[in-house]
């Protein structure tokens, strides 16, 4: 029985002509800016949290941090008033390798690297750098941190007397791809080791932070035989790191922070982005529904005789709230489906326009089937709301009068 | 004797009741109208005509009194049901033909035909294309009405008003804005779907011409029926 309202609803837009090219023209343009900003929103957010977090992983596991543990007399023993925090040796990581295939075998986690690191010096000639010594297994460590897309010269592969140096601390340094470096730490002279790669991670602090090497030579250097300091994953959802850490946390003695933890003015600051561009999109859905509800009304008012005469004819209350509110289903998904077409069309452009200070794109664009689906959703609930007014008025003309209008 | 299609008895009509304003405009109306029945109202402006055919229409509700469709009592019904009713019992043609613009003259006639079957059937669509024939439209069932003439849009809204094989026409004023020519045409057609189809019509005219052509004349005056005589033909 729905014909008559399609009939009747499809012919009045038909009839507005202008009035309804420019309220489905205006729910495009408010729409393609909702999906623009939520595709760029997420896709810019993707790529600034990679770039801030250089090669911190999702989530790090490292042994629970020692306390002090006071030994208290029997009874009648006075309380102890003061006790001194323990120093934080390097230790390793309990059983790390049975933790490793554990956290393999997990839902959420998508690669696992064991990380051997601890305070070393890097010198050549008279020079003295601290850096942090990091023993990684390459493949592994460039699957959780894409070390590996960051290196600028030379490469990742790393042999047990190679490192891999950062950009800055190589000027530092003055050495270059092939020249060899001393690393040593407090427990170990340490050896030469040939300059394998370099790489950039885009800040200048974290390019002078780490002097990388295989984690046999680690262990060696750090006093850590056998031993990893951290056990670093790469997780499937970047924003659900801090849920599954707590969940990670309950499962193992050890100590488990996500990046969100570690960075939490970052995390602050995406946070009250996601707020203010979430009351952006809220204040345009508006406009767009005060939109499609004025535009009924008016089409109300000018069709007040003809809506007389349904009525008069034998058309329901009800059916003439139908044929309003399939007006405003229809103007929303129409412009959901077109604006959602020039949202995606714009953040394309605007993914290859807006560029870094290196020239790289800011965000890289990328296709969210989910963004569209729920889009299109919520416009076209959006546009039979938004009708439900109009819809109302409009069902409840009095026939007689309106037909003598 | 046909049986009644509406009873109507101590009809009153006031508007804007329990107020200063309050205003009575029918006083305690007796009206029938049968089956086959060519019947028409007449009186001076403001006699009250427009709001006696609106609640014979069943768009209007009486302040007191009893209406009988079809031996049923429908005073007292609800929106919903005066709306069925008034699909399926009743037909209107008013003074300004009000045929919906955005649709062709054949689309007008298949729109009561769409609000009871919910569909455009082959059936209608040929029924609908026979009633614009028998009006004499069977080249401008296509255009819509902004391209027809007032009495071509007349005939299309007297077309419409069959469509359903309604048991009574309530037309108010059908020929009131044509000229003389077309306003006989339409009567004519009128007349002749009452002989031929056996549908009863209630017809306010101010027209004494064509009031003479009717079976019977209902005269109101201030809101009371001063006449009710049948004519002979």
């Amino acid at each position: 029985m729905m014909r008559f309202e399609w009939a009747v609803a499809l012919r009045f837009l038909w009839e507005g002509g202008m009035q309804t090219v420019l309220i489905i023209a205006g729910a495009t343009v408010g729409i393609s800016v909702i999906v623009f900003i939520s595709g760029f929103l997420t896709d810019l957010q993707r790529d600034l949290i990679r770039r801030t977090l250089g090669v911190q992983p999702g989530i790090i596991v490292r042994p629970a941090e020692e306390v002090a543990r006071p030994l208290r007399g029997g009874a009648g023993a006075g309380s102890i008033e003061q006790v001194q925090a323990r120093a934080q040796r390097l230790r390793s990581v309990d059983q790390w390798q049975a933790l490793q295939a554990e956290l393999e075998a997990m839902r959420g986690i998508r690669a696992v690297s064991p990380v051997a690191a601890g305070p070393g010096l890097v010198t050549r000639g008279d020079v003295n750098k601290s850096v942090t010594i990091t023993g990684i297994v390459p493949e592994r460590y460039a699957a959780v941190t894409r070390l590996d897309e960051k290196i600028v010269a030379g490469d990742l592969r790393l042999n047990p007397g190679d490192t891999v140096i950062g950009t800055d601390l190589a000027r530092d340094l003055g050495v270059e791809l092939g020249d060899k470096v001393r690393l040593s730490t407090p427990t170990s002279a340490g050896d030469a080791y040939l300059v394998r790669g370099i790489y950039d991670l885009g800040q200048r602090n974290l390019n002078r932070a780490y002097a990388y090497v295989t984690l046999p030579t680690a262990q060696a250097l750090l006093n850590l035989p056998g031993g990893v300091s951290s056990v670093e994953l790469a997780v499937e959802d970047l924003f659900g790191a801090e849920a599954l850490a707590a969940r990670l946390q309950a499962r193992t003695p050890h100590e488990v922070e996500s990046w969100m933890k570690a960075n939490s003015q970052l995390r602050t600051a995406l946070n009250n982005q996601t707020v203010m561009t979430l009351l952006v999109r809220f204040f345009l859905a508006l406009v767009v529904a005060i939109g499609v509800a004025s535009v009924l009304i008016v089409s109300v008012v000018q069709k007040t005789r003809e809506i007389g005469i349904l009525r008069a004819m034998g058309a329901s209350r009800g059916r003439i709230l139908r044929v309003f509110l399939l007006q405003g289903v229809l103007i929303g998904a129409v412009g959901a489906l077109l604006g959602s077409a020039c949202g995606y069309l714009l953040t394309s452009v605007m993914s290859n326009v807006l560029r870094g200070d290196d020239g790289a794109p800011l965000f890289t664009a990328v296709f969210n089937p989910e963004l569209y689906f729920y889009t299109v959703l919520g416009a076209t609930v959006l546009g039979l709301v938004s009708a439900v007014m109009p819809a109302r008025r409009a069902a409840h003309l009095d026939p007689a009068q309106a037909i003598r209008l | 004797m046909n049986p009644a299609v509406i009873e109507l008895k101590g009809i009153c009509k006031t508007y804007n009741p329990g107020t200063p304003v309050a205003l009575e405009v029918l006083h305690g109306i007796d009206i029938s109208v049968r089956g086959g029945e060519f019947a028409c109202l007449i009186g001076p402006s403001g006699s009250g005509k427009t709001t006696l055919l609106n609640l014979i229409g069943l768009l209007e509700w009486p302040s007191a009194g009893s209406y009988h469709l079809k031996g049923r009592p429908i005073e007292q019904a609800g929106d919903d049901e005066r709306t069925r009713a008034r699909l399926e019992t009743l037909g209107f043609v008013f003074q300004f033909h009000h045929l919906l613009p955005a649709f062709s003259a054949l689309e007008n006639v298949m729109m009561p035909g769409l609000m009871r079957y919910g569909a455009y059937t082959a059936e209608q669509r040929a029924n609908a294309a026979e009633l614009l024939a028998a009006v004499g439209l069977s080249s401008a069932m296509h255009k819509r009405p902004p391209e027809l003439s007032g009495g071509m849009q007349q005939r299309v809204a007297v077309a419409r008003a069959l469509a359903l094989s309604p048991d009574l026409v309530l037309a108010d004023e059908p020929t009131g804005n044509l000229d003389t020519h077309s306003a006989d045409d339409v009567f004519g057609l009128l007349r002749r779907f009452n002989e031929t189809r056996g549908t009863a019509f209630l017809i306010v005219t101010h027209d004494p011409r064509l009031a003479a052509r009717c079976d019977r004349v209902v005269e109101l005056r201030d809101g009371v029926i001063v006449g009710d005589a049948p004519r002979q033909r």
